[in-house]
Parts: C-alpha cells; sequence; structure tokens
C-alpha cells in the first residue's frame, strides 16, 4: 500500500492508542491519570509550538484558549448531553469528540478575535496581549455563575480513556507536522525567521500568523475538552498565568519549533512534578543507624526546581535541549 | 458628590502606588528593552521586608521614626536585591533575544515567589498580617474620611517621585540614564558605563517598587508570596497606558488604573475589576500601541 510513511506512523499510534485503551481497565487508575495528562501535555506543548516555536511568535494566554475549550465542551456534556437522551456508548464515542471539536473551534474563535487585531503587535507586546487575555477569561469564568464561579464546574463525565487522549495527541502531532511541511506551511518558518524579508518577498504573513493562532487555539481547545473529561471537574484558577507558562517552558525544554523534542519535553516536565512528589514522600534508610532521612523537603523545593531550571536553561542554552545547532544569523 | 469625592481620593491614593511600581518598569523598559517581570516580586519582597524588620527586629510600630525606618529599611534591600536580579540574571544575556531575557525574567518571578512560598526558605503560603507602621487615626474633612496610612500614602509617593525627577534631571547619573534609553551605543561611546548605569536603574526601580509594596501593605493589610502578581500586571499596564520608557507617562498611566479600579469598584462590575485593566491595555496596544504620552517608534528595515 502506498500509504506516505507520516500517515503510517500516525495510522500506527492511532492503532496502539485503540489497543492501550482496550486494556486500561487492568492498569492503575492513578497511574492512568498521570498517563493521560501527558497526552493532555503533548497536544498542548505541540500546538502551542506551532504559535511559538514555527511561527516565532510569542502567546503567554495559552491556558486561556484551553480554558474556554474545558469549559465549551465542559457545559455541552453536562448540560446539553442528558437532554439527548443517548445511551453512554453514543455519549462517549459520538457526542464526546463532537464536543471536543466544539470545544476546540470556540477556542479557535476565540484565538481569531484575540490573534488578528493584536498581531500588530511583535514581542514582549504580544506576550502581554496574550497574558491579559488569559486573565481576562479567567476572571470572567470565576464571576458567571452558569459556568459555577469561583467553585468551579462539577460533574463533568469522565468520558476521555487513553484512545481518546492520544489519538488526540497523535493528530495534533501530525498536523502541525504536515501543516509546516506543505508547501505553503513553510511560510510560517519564513515569518519566524525573518518577518521583513517573508513580507518582500510576497507572503501575507499576518495571515500566516493568523493561522497559527486559529489551529494553535484549536487544539489547545480541544485539550482542554479533553482535560475537563479526565479529570471531571473544572476551576478557573486551574487556567492562570502559571499554567500557560507550563507550557510555554515545554515547548522552550524542547527547543522551539522541534517537533520530537517538544512532545518529549511535554512527556517530561509532565512526569517530573509527579515524580517528584513521589519520591518526597519516601525516605532513605540513614547508613548511620537512626532515624531515616526523610525527602519531605523535595515537595517544596519542587517548584523552586523548576523556575531554576528555567532560569539555568535560558542562560546556558536558550536553544532548548534538543535543537540541533544552526548557522548563526545575525539576530534582529 | 461627597462619596464621588471619596472615591476620587481613594482611586488617587491606588494610583500613586501603581505609579510607584510602573516607573520600575519603565526605567527598565528605557534602558534594557525589556519587560522585568520579577518587579512585581519585587514589590511583595518590599512588604515583607517591613513586615520583618518590625515583627523580627523590633522597630516600633504606630511611630512615625519606625515606620519611615521600615519604609527605608524595605526600600534599601529591594534596591540590593534589583541589583543582585539583573547581575545573576539578565546581565549575561546582554546580547541575547528580547524573548529569552523575558523568559527569564518570568523564570526570576518564579523562583523569588517560589522561594518566598516555601516554609523552611522562605514565609510559608499563607498571608500575614501586616503590622499598622505609623500611628493610625481617622480625619473627616467636610464629609470626606482619610485615615492617616492614606496621607502618608500620599506624602511617601509624591516625596518618591519628586526624588526620581530630581535624580534623572538633574544628576549626571540620570542624565547618563536618559541618554543610555535614547541610544546605547552612542551612549558608550561618549564614555557612560552603560553596565553601571543599568545596575543603577535596576536599583532605583526597584527602591520604588519596594516602597510601593509597603504602602500597598499598610492599605490591604494581609500580605502574601503572590501579593505581587495581580498589582505588578496592573502597573505594567499603566506603564504601558504612558507610554513605555517613559516617566511621567508611568505616573500618569497608573493614576488612570488606580482611578478606573476604584471607580469600577464601586458598580455592578466589581468583581470584574481585575479584568478592566487587561481590557484598557488590550485597548490602548490597539489603538495607540504608543501610549498616552509616548511617541511611535519607526521601525527601519
Amino acid at each position: 500500500m502506498a500509504i506516505p510513511k507520516a500517515q503510517r506512523w500516525l495510522l500506527v499510534a492511532l492503532v496502539l492508542s485503540g489497543a492501550a485503551s482496550a486494556v486500561s481497565g487492568s492498569i492503575d487508575p492513578y497511574f492512568l491519570d498521570v498517563v493521560m495528562g501527558v497526552g493532555v501535555g503533548v497536544v498542548l506543548a505541540s500546538s502551542l509550538n506551532l504559535i511559538n516555536g514555527f511561527t516565532g511568535q510569542f502567546s503567554l494566554g495559552h491556558a486561556g484558549f484551553m480554558a474556554v475549550g474545558a469549559y465549551t465542551s465542559a457545559m455541552l456534556s453536562t448540560v446539553v448531553a442528558p437532554r439527548m437522551g443517548w445511551g453512554a456508548g453514543a455519549l462517549q464515542w459520538v457526542f464526546f469528540p463532537a464536543s471536543l471539536v466544539a470545544g476546540g473551534l470556540v477556542a479557535a474563535l476565540a484565538g481569531l478575535a484575540v490573534g488578528a487585531p493584536s498581531l500588530r503587535l511583535k514581542g514582549d507586546y504580544l506576550a502581554i496581549v496574550t497574558l491579559g487575555f488569559g486573565e481576562i477569561i479567567r476572571v470572567v469564568l470565576q464571576n458567571v455563575d452558569a459556568v459555577g464561579g469561583a467553585r468551579g464546574l462539577t460533574g463533568v463525565p469522565t468520558h476521555t480513556n487513553l484512545l481518546w487522549t492520544f489519538g488526540t495527541a497523535s493528530l495534533t502531532v501530525y498536523t502541525v507536522w504536515a501543516l509546516l511541511e506543505s508547501t505553503r506551511g513553510r511560510g510560517f518558518l519564513a515569518v519566524a525567521d525573518d518577518e521583513v524579508a517573508a513580507e518582500a518577498m510576497g507572503l501575507d504573513t499576518t495571515r500566516y500568523k493568523i493561522t497559527a493562532f486559529g489551529i494553535g487555539s484549536f487544539f489547545a481547545g480541544v485539550a482542554g475538552g479533553l482535560y475537563a473529561h479526565l479529570k471531571g471537574y473544572l476551576n478557573p484558577g486551574g487556567f492562570s498565568f502559571e499554567k500557560s507558562i507550563e507550557i510555554v517552558v515545554m515547548v522552550i525544554l524542547g527547543g522551539m519549533g522541534r517537533h520530537a523534542g517538544v512532545v518529549f519535553a511535554a512527556i517530561l516536565l509532565t512526569l517530573l512534578p509527579e515524580g517528584l512528589r513521589e519520591l518526597g514522600s519516601r525516605s532513605i534508610p540513614n547508613p548511620f543507624g537512626g532515624p531515616a532521612w526523610s525527602l519531605d523537603w523535595i515537595k517544596d523545593a519542587r517548584m523552586i526546581l523548576y523556575s531554576l531550571l528555567l532560569i539555568l536553561l535560558m542562560l546556558l542554552r536558550p536553544e532548548g535541549l534538543f535543537h540541533r545547532r544552526q548557522p548563526r544569523r545575525p539576530s534582529s | 458628590m461627597t462619596e464621588f469625592l471619596q472615591q476620587l481620593l481613594n482611586g488617587v491614593l491606588l494610583g500613586a502606588i501603581y505609579a510607584l511600581i510602573a516607573l520600575g518598569y519603565t526605567m527598565v523598559y528605557g534602558v534594557l528593552r525589556f519587560i522585568n517581570f520579577a518587579h512585581s516580586d519585587v514589590f511583595m519582597l518590599g512588604a515583607f521586608a517591613a513586615w520583618v524588620s518590625v515583627e523580627k527586629l523590633g522597630l516600633p510600630t504606630r511611630s512615625v521614626p519606625g515606620g519611615l525606618a521600615a519604609l527605608l529599611a524595605a526600600m534599601s534591600v529591594c534596591a540590593v536585591l534589583g541589583v543582585v536580579i539583573e547581575r545573576l540574571a539578565y546581565r549575561p544575556l546582554r546580547q541575547r533575544s528580547t524573548l529569552t531575557v523575558l523568559i527569564t525574567a518570568i523564570g526570576v518571578s518564579l523562583l523569588i515567589q517560589n522561594v518566598a512560598q516555601s516554609p523552611r526558605l522562605g514565609f510559608g503560603p499563607n498571608p500575614r498580617a501586616f503590622p499598622e507602621l505609623f500611628p493610625s487615626s481617622q480625619l473627616h474633612v467636610g464629609g470626606l474620611t482619610v485615615s492617616t496610612h492614606q496621607l502618608v500614602v500620599l506624602a511617601v509617593a509624591l516625596v518618591l517621585l519628586a526624588v526620581l525627577y530630581w535624580i534623572v534631571h538633574r544628576t549626571r547619573i540620570g542624565t547618563a540614564m536618559r541618554a543610555l534609553s535614547f541610544n546605547a551605543t552612542a551612549a558608550s561611546l561618549v564614555g557612560i558605563d552603560n553596565d553601571r548605569v543599568i545596575s543603577f536603574t535596576f536599583g532605583l526601580g526597584s527602591a520604588l517598587a519596594g516602597a510601593g509594596g509597603v504602602l500597598y501593605a499598610m492599605n490591604y493589610p494581609s500580605i502574601d508570596p503572590l501579593m505581587g502578581t495581580l498589582p505588578g500586571l496592573k502597573a505594567f499596564v499603566a506603564a504601558v497606558l504612558g507610554g513605555i520608557g517613559n516617566l511621567p507617562g508611568a505616573a500618569l498611566g497608573g493614576l488612570v488604573i488606580g482611578l478606573v479600579e476604584t471607580f469600577v469598584s464601586g458598580t455592578r462590575l466589581s468583581t470584574f475589576r481585575d479584568a478592566i485593566a487587561f481590557g484598557i491595555l488590550i485597548a490602548i496596544l490597539l489603538f495607540r500601541p504608543a501610549g498616552l504620552l509616548g511617541r511611535p517608534r519607526v521601525e527601519k528595515v
């Protein structure tokens, strides 16, 4: 069969996710939760990579778009779904993906609404506008009682399983990859490399940026939907500025604009806090006798290590851990 | 009418605090062209420095000399901190892209917050009551209620603004700061030691933020390690509103944000007051990106 290589990988990934999903009943629920969190992280990081990495923009509001998608699909599942009178199977296999797509579309609309006017701005200004937008979303969610307000939205059905998370993750990575490999997609890289030159070559740079924002926000919204149906509970505080930073760090650590690097960084950074938490609850036997050494301080130091990592990374290896050296070009 | 005047007064006081923080953002942007995200955490540490000097080091509360000493202590601690942050985190990145520096600044901000939140290394995550630094009483002036703390805020803010004006416009180092923000290369060509001026700018801006932190804590007397985030972001908005890099602009922007926020708090929309500042920011960037007093910068290719 003449399926191109990349699509073959996508198929393999989808089949594997399905197979893993089929046996997920026998997997430890905590472990399963962590693994699905990894999948959501991959979707978030890959989609932000399109905006921040490949197109060279700097969005600090990814958590805001994620929140839009999360609340949209969660509201569909808690308000609309019970009135449809569908069975559990139809809800999980038909309604749920539809609600994910709906959440993605609403998030994409929000992304376009923010992106279209503000993409005239550059660098740190764009970062601040997207940050401000994310904060506005959070404040609005906190104050609208219909979606639970500051108490959060509870009772979201937990439809998310391994197939949905890793299926979406593979699709996201594939879409971003395929987009950039296409002829027109090269324009994204051109915009990142040198906007003025790209414009001089006749590229509609604004359109590229808006497209990147739209697609990136779409997948952030889908990731939000997955997250909502994974945790079964949404809290506006969970989509704060810190969450956006977390996704940005994944993209930076992976090396802005590297497909595999960013996926790996997303996996690493989702597992790292869990690992440290686990480590923090243990203790080392004291070789000199006496009471065992508690590793409790690790829990405390977790976020400190995380921020130190970010600073050291910028000082020592700003191109990310997995970035191949490129010929230097004069920085603008 | 009385209520309007009362709100106006409250707004001006809040605005004065925002202005002090905004000046730090704007000065750093002026010399280095980047947003110092850690500035809001220096503001937080200013409040905590005053808290430590009173609660742990035993400065007297409710006394004018004690209060001024706590204020000066907070400003000195913050000034040193600002210089150290610049030296360790930002100076090695002088030739790198703005984005790298921006991300580092976010990292520094997270680091300060997390260290401060750690019960072992810092203050722990729980809010603490801020002591009354100055003698407190309520004055009634023609239907308006003014607390002595509010008067202190106003007086300190005005004095600091005057001192800042004097430093920037009447001293050698101030002239050097202005030269540097006008053209860094030319400044170093005429013999200005850029690194020294940048250090000084960080120290000065951080001292103002520290004072802002103390004044803020006097009016909202509960302090915690994350208290800087929102006032910091709003002060940043104020700096952009006034035209980033422009000192009178930052003061004006702070005043506007303080007033708008106070008046919105008085209406039904009060729960949205934290979103208002960002709404203003987005509007200003779309319609007048250079800010109220800023001059549009033409980009040469």
